[in-house]
């Protein structure tokens, strides 16, 4: 363990009191309680110590909110409670963007500066945060205020953008998304009862709703239902479906994926029969289930609109693939930057556990299965299967190298399935009509229906729901088609990781197979619409920056690709290649193989995809009219990519 | 163990064990080759239990940690063994078939309960028993020990205690179960088993029992050899003091600092008629030498083998030529042989092995060849089709008498406290061990740099430095029975009120074995280096010296 303790200055008694908040009070004295004489001829710890690990990332949570920044005194007391490493303490906290490790002003502005946002005015917002609070980063001394603000990745708000996220450490913290911002509500010292009001209702969100619900399966309750009521939610058929699966048994619902052709809807498109049949059978126990809703593919927002609308649903959902996995418990891994849907969830788990559909004997029917809610703090790569474990083994999301995959070896070490939001709730729909109906929407080798995050130049952005099948016009045109009918110039596909396709793919049908063959993605559903007065060099330096920052650092490819990947955009743009465009063109076809090749996991895989179709598509050619354009858009950008922030 | 002189078990079988119960060793800092071992076996789910009076680094991997008052091993081992027996946990058919004296035992551990445990240790009674029981009912347990055990006045009688616990358990002679003595350097296994132990011939064989070995080695020799054992290391030094031993040659070894008393040891070196020192540094111990004979680094200069505390033989190739002036060790014995009217000509090593392996039947079947293609192999080997032990005494659980051989007999022992007694005048037990980043007196390690390595502290619990008012970092005296040294105070959490510790990494800063008490086991002749009581004093040191030592620290 070797536990070297570095502080000066010790633990102070508030830390001490927010980490005795998540671990209970401290023991002896070698747990960081006072030493006491008994201490000196005993001691436990052991297996017993290190399996609360994983209360790690809550702890430095619990620190963070209240003292606003996780100090070397608070690292060395967690070290001695959880029996971990300060150094690696540190490591943690460290890796994490919403944990600070040096002294900070007790507010924290995360204004977004993403993709998205970036079409809704977000370089305007950021301009208008410097004028009244100083320059990014800085802030500690304007006016005494406590506050300072920072540029962040997508905060997927991305349909009311531009969107902001204060951070607010205190007795009272205060954790707050606003979207669309409104900097002159900003303030230091908010108030908590101002994050009570939440952020806007459902129906502009999914504004298909407004219309006719019938052809909706996964949005169906958008809107609809009290998400504060279970009652609400029973009354809209809810777990039904959970009774229907208890009814059928544990390997009736597997088949029922099975028929339905489910594929997984986070972006590597598995079939989640065979996930799920890997763990129910797997002879090792006990097993985990995992829900992933550590969505941050930029550009991507509808499992915050489920969670945040029907969060019953997704603990339903949760509850049948614990029970069909043999599992009694189950996480959900929410990302730091989604207060409100946590907070829904939260209270949902609270009422469920205390109605009985959680707990010792779900609903009676003699198995158990419980949830506990993990909150991310700043990390894509938490997205990541294997990332998103370890963080919620309380350590630094980098991905594992794979095999074993999680449904031999996962969440501490043992059999675990792990599904994002949405895909939980095909599960519900399918139940609901039968495997073979479900597998009877949609195409052949794409079933069911598929939500799509519209942002960007359309008319009315927003989540919509649409059968397999739809083609990309179809899907622009029903979010009311481009922004004052002007031309399309590109669509993102997929977000940050997705592809860019030009106006001649918009008869593309939405399908897996469909986006294959002309070498795009769906991803996470991000369809985000790109006119022709888009800044389009400042919208794939951000996507540069995105994975330069985000890359976790563990492999090679990734680490440095991403790095030589912003370089060479930075060159193509400036008109200045090393040697040729075309050997531009050719490097980056390189850094692209190795990074595909090479890489531990999907981000290295993919973090050229984007900017590279985006050269195919003519969108930076230096040296045309739009290369002017592009030149002259790219003073602003250059700016703001110089005062962003630099984490390497 | 059982008169095989060595561990019973390999490496790997600490990765499967399902407890592991390290008594007196600091094995994370002392020995962390083997302690990755441990580490993963940690990993796959053993549980660890720490006995030792200061919570180490390895300790605070341990699921419990016991932190025994120095010296009280015997009663908290005796204490195990009642409360074993007590409650049925005795493994009745192992104990029957392959064991002796089990009631002598069981009548000797009788009053140690755990209430006297508590008092002679300080550790709570429960915690002993959870200890007890969790052994006892363990499927594979190991004890490992190191020198935490044996350099105490009693060290043979400690060694037994542990014994006594694993022929209570079955925790022997079983895959995963053992006894593990660690050892300190690459090569202490294998000094044992060339016969480097006052008693023995090489391979363990008695020199005053087993007559056939002694002629069989005689025949081979050509000389008769002494029908009685020699002196171990503790006896030559009294029998110096006393006047019967008046030249010494001193192969590899620097007791100049590493015996306990240091006055002592420098006083009685100094006083001999003729030394010879041969090392491959001059050593504290070579500079007061007569004759000083350069050797070659074994591990990298010579041809040869060593073997590891799993009973392993390994080869050792030459990498390197020696530097000018250095000389194999076969080398020199044979010159030195040559002097003195006998030629044994230039033999090689793979000469000398094959010698030793026709006198020695463990090391019979290891040809050098055998030995480089099965990357070692784990004594005992008596013919060349043998694949070599992992583990020792399987034996004893056979159903055949005959195969079963010998039962392994109960010893009975008795808790006797450390010879050097705490007092008004030494309050403080002082006692001493190594760090991660030395090795012994620092003759091997201290030529190398690293980045953890602090001068020698005498490290005081907070407790102790509060009521003393010293500071980190200043600069005390230390005084035993014996002599005093001055060193600086470190602040170390891992202490109790009343117990302090020191290394013995810097001997020309600080010769801690100034301290130290020669006491030493009459069964095994190892000193009392971790039981000393001592005093800390304040230096009332004059105004320029107190000036110029402020300076040194400002500097």
């Amino acid at each position: 363990v070797d536990l070297r303790f570095g502080a000066a200055v010790p633990a102070t008694e508030q830390e001490r009191a927010a980490v005795a908040g998540v671990l209970g009070p401290a023991g002896t004295g070698w747990e960081g309680g006072r030493r006491a004489e008994a201490d000196g001829h005993a001691a436990l710890g052991g297996h017993a110590a290190r399996a609360r690990r994983h209360l790690l990332l809550p702890v430095l949570h619990a620190v963070q909110e209240r003292i606003g920044w996780i100090s070397p005194g608070a690292l060395d007391h967690i070290g001695a409670r959880l029996t971990i490493p300060p150094a690696e303490a540190y490591g943690v906290a460290s890796f994490y963007a919403l944990f600070r490790t040096s002294p900070s002003p007790s507010t924290v502005v995360h204004v977004c500066d993403d993709l998205a946002c970036r079409v809704s005015g977000a370089e305007a917002t950021c301009e208008q945060m410097e004028r009244r609070f100083g320059a990014e980063g800085g802030g500690a001394g304007h006016n005494g205020a406590g506050l300072t603000w920072q540029r962040s990745p997508c905060l997927g708000q991305c349909e009311r953008g531009s969107a902001a996220m204060v951070q607010q450490a205190g007795a009272d913290p205060v954790r707050l998304v606003l979207a669309p911002v409104d900097v002159d509500q900003i303030r230091p010292a908010l108030s908590p009862a101002q994050q009570a009001s939440p952020a806007s209702p459902a129906s502009p969100v999914v504004p298909q709703t407004a219309g006719d619900r019938s052809a909706l399966r996964l949005l169906r309750r958008v809107g609809w239902v009290d998400p504060d009521s279970l009652d609400s939610y029973r009354a809209a058929g809810g777990y039904d479906m959970l009774r229907r699966a208890v009814a059928a048994g544990p390997q009736s619902v597997i088949r029922e994926l099975k028929d339905a052709k489910l594929l997984g809807r986070g972006g590597a498109a598995f079939p989640i029969s065979v996930k799920w049949e890997a763990v129910a059978t797997n002879p090792v126990k006990p097993h985990y289930v995992v829900c992933n809703a550590d969505e941050s593919e930029p550009g991507t927002f509808k499992d915050r609109v489920l969670m945040e609308s029907d969060p019953y649903a997704l603990l339903e959902a949760l509850t049948i693939m614990g029970y069909a996995c043999g599992a009694e418990q189950g996480y959900i891994y929410i990302r730091g930057e989604y207060p409100l849907a946590e907070a829904r969830l939260r209270h949902a788990v609270a009422v469920a556990s205390a109605r009985g559909f959680l707990g010792g004997d779900v609903m009676g029917a003699g198995f158990a299965f419980n949830v506990d809610i993990r909150r991310g703090a700043g990390a894509y790569i938490a997205g990541e299967e294997t990332a998103l474990i370890n963080s919620i083994e309380g350590r630094r999301a980098e991905p594992r190298n794979k095999p074993p995959f999680p449904a031999q070896s996962g969440l501490f070490g043992k059999p675990t399935a792990i599904n994002n939001v949405e895909t939980l709730l095909c599960v519900l729909e399918i139940l609901r009509i039968g495997g073979p109906a479900f597998a009877g929407i949609g195409t052949a080798d794409s079933t069911g229906t598929r939500l799509f995050c519209l942002s960007g130049c359309v008319e009315r952005p927003g989540l919509y729901e649409h059968e397999f099948g739809v083609t990309l016009r179809e899907v622009i045109d029903a979010a009311g088609g481009v922004r004052d009918g002007r031309p399309v110039r590109a669509v993102l596909l997929g977000g940050a990781a997705g592809v860019f396709v030009g106006p001649d793919a918009l008869d593309t049908p939405l399908t897996f197979e469909g986006v294959r063959a002309i070498g795009a993605t769906l991803g996470s559903g991000v369809v985000l619409v790109l006119d022709d007065t888009v800044d389009v060099t400042g919208f794939l330096r951000r996507i540069a920056r995105f994975f330069r920052d985000e890359s976790c650092g563990q492999c090679v490819p990734c680490r440095v690709g991403t790095v030589r990947q912003e370089e060479l955009l930075g060159r193509l743009v400036r008109g200045t290649p090393l040697g040729s465009a075309e050997r531009e063109l050719a490097l980056l076809d390189d850094i692209s193989a190795v990074a595909r090749d090479a890489s531990i996991c999907g981000l290295g895989q993919t973090a050229v995809s984007a900017i590279s179709s985006a050269v195919s598509l003519g969108l930076i050619s230096g040296n045309d009219a739009g290369g002017n354009d592009a030149g002259g858009n790219d003073a602003g950008g250059n700016g703001a990519g110089g005062n962003g922030r630099n984490p390497i | 163990v059982f008169g095989a002189g060595g561990g019973t078990s390999s490496y790997r079988e600490a990765e499967d064990a399902d407890l592991l119960v390290l008594w007196g060793s600091n094995a994370r800092e002392a020995h962390p080759i083997f302690f990755h071992h441990v580490l993963k076996g940690i990993r796959r789910g053993a549980r660890m239990y720490a006995v030792d009076p200061r919570r180490t680094t390895s300790a605070q991997w341990a699921d419990a940690w016991l932190g025994i008052h120095v010296g009280s091993d015997i009663s908290l081992a005796n204490a195990i063994g009642r409360e074993i027996i007590e409650s049925g946990l005795v493994n009745e058919e192992f104990v029957r078939r392959a064991t002796t004296g089990f009631d002598a035992y069981a009548a000797s551990v009788q009053p140690y309960t755990l209430q006297r445990a508590e008092r002679d240790t300080g550790v709570p009674g429960e915690l002993i028993r959870a200890l007890a029981h969790e052994y006892a009912r363990a499927d594979r347990a190991q004890i490992c020990w190191t020198l935490g055990i044996t350099e105490h006045h009693n060290a043979a009688d400690n060694v037994f205690s542990l014994i006594n616990l694993a022929l209570l358990t079955g925790h022997v002679g079983r895959y995963g179960s053992g006894l593990v003595p660690l050892r300190g350097q690459n090569n202490v296994q294998g000094g044992g088993d060339m016969g480097a132990i006052p008693n023995k011939l090489t391979g363990f064989q008695d020199i005053e029992t087993d007559l056939a070995a002694r002629a069989a080695f005689e025949a081979v020799y050509g000389v008769p050899l002494p029908a009685k054992r020699g002196w171990h290391l503790s006896q030559m030094f009294d029998a110096m003091e006393a006047g019967e031993l008046t030249a010494c040659y001193v192969i590899g070894e620097n007791p100049l600092r590493s015996e306990a008393d240091t006055g002592r040891a420098a006083r009685l070196l100094a006083g001999l008629e003729h030394l010879v020192v041969q090392d491959m540094f001059l050593t504290d111990t070579a500079e007061v030498a007569d004759v000083v004979l350069p050797a070659t680094a074994t591990w990298c200069e010579a041809e040869g083998t060593v073997t590891s505390s799993e009973r392993r033989v390994q080869r050792v190739r030459k990498a390197l030529e020696p530097p000018d002036g250095a000389r194999d060790d076969i080398e020199i014995i044979c010159e030195i042989a040559r002097r003195l009217g006998t030629d044994w000509g230039h033999p090689s090593a793979q000469d000398v092995w094959n010698e030793l392996r026709a006198l020695s039947p463990m090391h019979a079947g290891m040809s050098y060849q055998r030995l480089e293609e099965l990357g070692g192999i784990q004594w005992p080997c008596p013919d060349e089709q043998h694949p070599g032990e992992l583990f020792l005494h399987a034996r004893l659980w056979e159903e055949d008498p005959a195969r079963r051989g010998p039962a392994a007999p109960f010893t009975p022992v008795e808790q006797d406290p450390p010879l050097d007694e705490l007092s008004p005048e030494f309050p403080v037990r002082l006692t001493t061990g190594r760090r991660l980043d030395s090795f012994n007196t620092g003759v091997q390690s201290g030529a190398y740099t690293t980045p953890i390595r602090r001068p020698e502290t005498l490290n005081l619990s907070p407790e102790d430095a509060a009521a003393l008012r010293m500071a980190e970092g200043e600069i005390v005296r230390v005084s035993s029975r014996r002599g005093s040294v001055q060193a600086p105070v470190h602040i170390d959490d891992t202490l109790r009120a009343g117990l302090a510790f020191m290394t013995l990494h810097f001997p020309e800063q600080v010769a801690t074995n100034v301290l130290t008490l020669d006491a030493w086991d009459p069964k095994s002749g190892t000193a009392e280096f971790k039981a000393t009581a001592i005093r800390v004093d304040k230096l009332g040191l004059p105004a320029p010296d107190a000036a110029s030592l402020s300076a040194k620290a400002g500097a």
